[in-house]
């Protein structure tokens, strides 16, 4: 979708600033909302495309006003009710009002080390053949779905080089709707900077973006 | 620090609702059985003490060395980086990117806020922000420059954009006058922000 997380190209948001000696957790709050994320997400009632969605579907005003993890928390509230793990009420109030739901798998003390180092990969086996080569010149489609993609706004309609096939993955705009995950080719694409922003930009300079195949087509 | 503003004050009065809401929230859901409060806490200590740059540092330090390795990390970063012990979430596809005298690399997450954990840790403030993720790919030099970075007339940029699951690590070129440095004193050149691409290694004695 077109949502405020959507950022590259964007202007107006000032400097960056780096913190000097920068704590990994900004407060014990934080801490918390950072590791029920992780433990939630693991009890298997979404995926990270699903995740994802969550919070760049919050509204603009919302998600730009918010911190990281204030986002992160605003997302998972809204899961946990979209899959009826909790009652608005139950929110409200923290006391357990109903009857816990079903969950897959609840992410004990012992296993989190295993868990962590296991990861979960995104590769995936695909029987067809990837359509495009190194060196193949492409278009990144014009799309504008409402729902989940990684495809930025700054690169839709424009055309770029296939640096390399980085193997088949599980497709985002598929997962995040609950559709399966139709594994789709996913290609690293140069696009020049002139070609995405005009010119005034070294022609040397490279932005590279992950896409997969159905985000592009032939130039 | 709101995602949208480069001011690093919060707002005391949405802060403590947010410490409230959270705090609310982990005992419900322990309370309902979907988390176990002790994982909590090595999620948290892992990330907070034990993953952090320091393990990226290690990997740079080995390709500076050892030219098999760097070949290796190269062609095949999940499996260079694996052998030295680091696999993971938000590191499961790894692919490392060399700067070289003509081209500098530098990494960014504009649609959210990716990063490879295992070799990283978790990400700055900055690395999440609207400022960094707006500008890095429009305006890299511009940012470098917020970093007091200056590229040399003719350099090209590479910006890295992790719009999938693949995770990007920098090699920043090995500072001059190293070449009796080894492998331990090499990675105490190799900062964070070196391997994110908004930072050069340091150059040896200049200690931050």
């Amino acid at each position: 979708m077109n949502g405020a997380a959507d950022l590259g190209g964007m202007m107006g948001f000032g400097p960056v600033m780096p913190e000097s000696g920068e704590p990994v957790f900004h407060g014990d709050w934080e801490r918390r909302v950072f590791a029920v994320t992780l433990a939630m997400g693991f009890t298997g009632s979404w995926n990270i495309d699903q995740s994802r969605f969550a919070r760049e579907s919050l509204p603009p005003a919302q998600y730009l006003s918010s911190s990281y993890y204030q986002i992160w928390l605003a997302g998972l509230e809204k899961l946990l009710l979209e899959r009826g793990l909790v009652t608005a009420a139950e929110l409200e109030n923290g006391k357990a009002g109903s009857a816990s739901a079903e969950v897959k798998r609840v992410l004990n003390a012992g296993d989190v080390g295993a868990v962590l180092a296991a990861g979960g990969p995104a590769e995936r086996r695909r029987s067809e053949p990837a359509r495009y080569s190194a060196g193949d010149r492409v278009v990144a489609r014009n799309i504008h779905p409402q729902t989940h993609t990684r495809l930025p706004r700054y690169l839709r309609g424009h055309a770029g080089v296939i640096h390399a096939i980085r193997g088949a993955h599980v497709f985002p705009d598929s997962n995040a709707q609950g559709l399966g995950e139709d594994p789709q080719w996913l290609y690293s694409v140069a696009f020049s900077a002139r070609e995405l922003w005009g010119t005034g930009y070294p022609d040397t300079d490279r932005i590279f973006a992950d896409c997969w195949e159905p985000y592009l087509e032939r130039a | 620090m709101k995602l949208g503003s480069s001011d690093h004050n919060h707002d005391h009065s949405e802060l403590s609702d947010t410490e409230l809401r959270i705090r609310t929230l982990e005992s419900l859901l322990a309370e309902k059985g979907y988390i176990d409060p002790a994982a909590l806490d090595i999620l948290v200590d892992t990330y907070e003490t034990r993953v952090g740059p320091r393990n990226g540092a290690k990997i740079v330090a080995k390709a500076w060395t050892d030219p098999a390795f760097r070949k290796w990390l190269l062609d095949d970063a999940t499996a260079a980086i694996a052998s030295l012990g680091f696999t993971g979430r938000q590191g499961e596809h790894m692919v490392a990117v060399e700067n070289t005298a003509g081209l500098h690399n530098m990494v960014v997450c504009t649609l959210c806020s990716c990063y490879p954990w295992p070799v990283l840790g978790l990400p700055p403030v900055w690395y999440k922000s609207a400022p960094y993720r707006s500008r890095a790919v429009i305006d890299p030099r511009g940012v470098l420059a917020d970093f007091g970075v200056v590229l040399p007339e003719g350099k090209s940029i590479r910006v890295w954009d992790s719009t999938a699951e693949i995770r990007y690590l920098v090699i920043p070129e090995r500072p001059a006058g190293t070449g009796e440095m080894d492998e331990t004193a090499l990675a105490e050149l190799v900062t964070r922000d070196s391997m994110i691409g908004t930072g050069l290694a340091l150059a040896p004695g200049s200690f931050k």
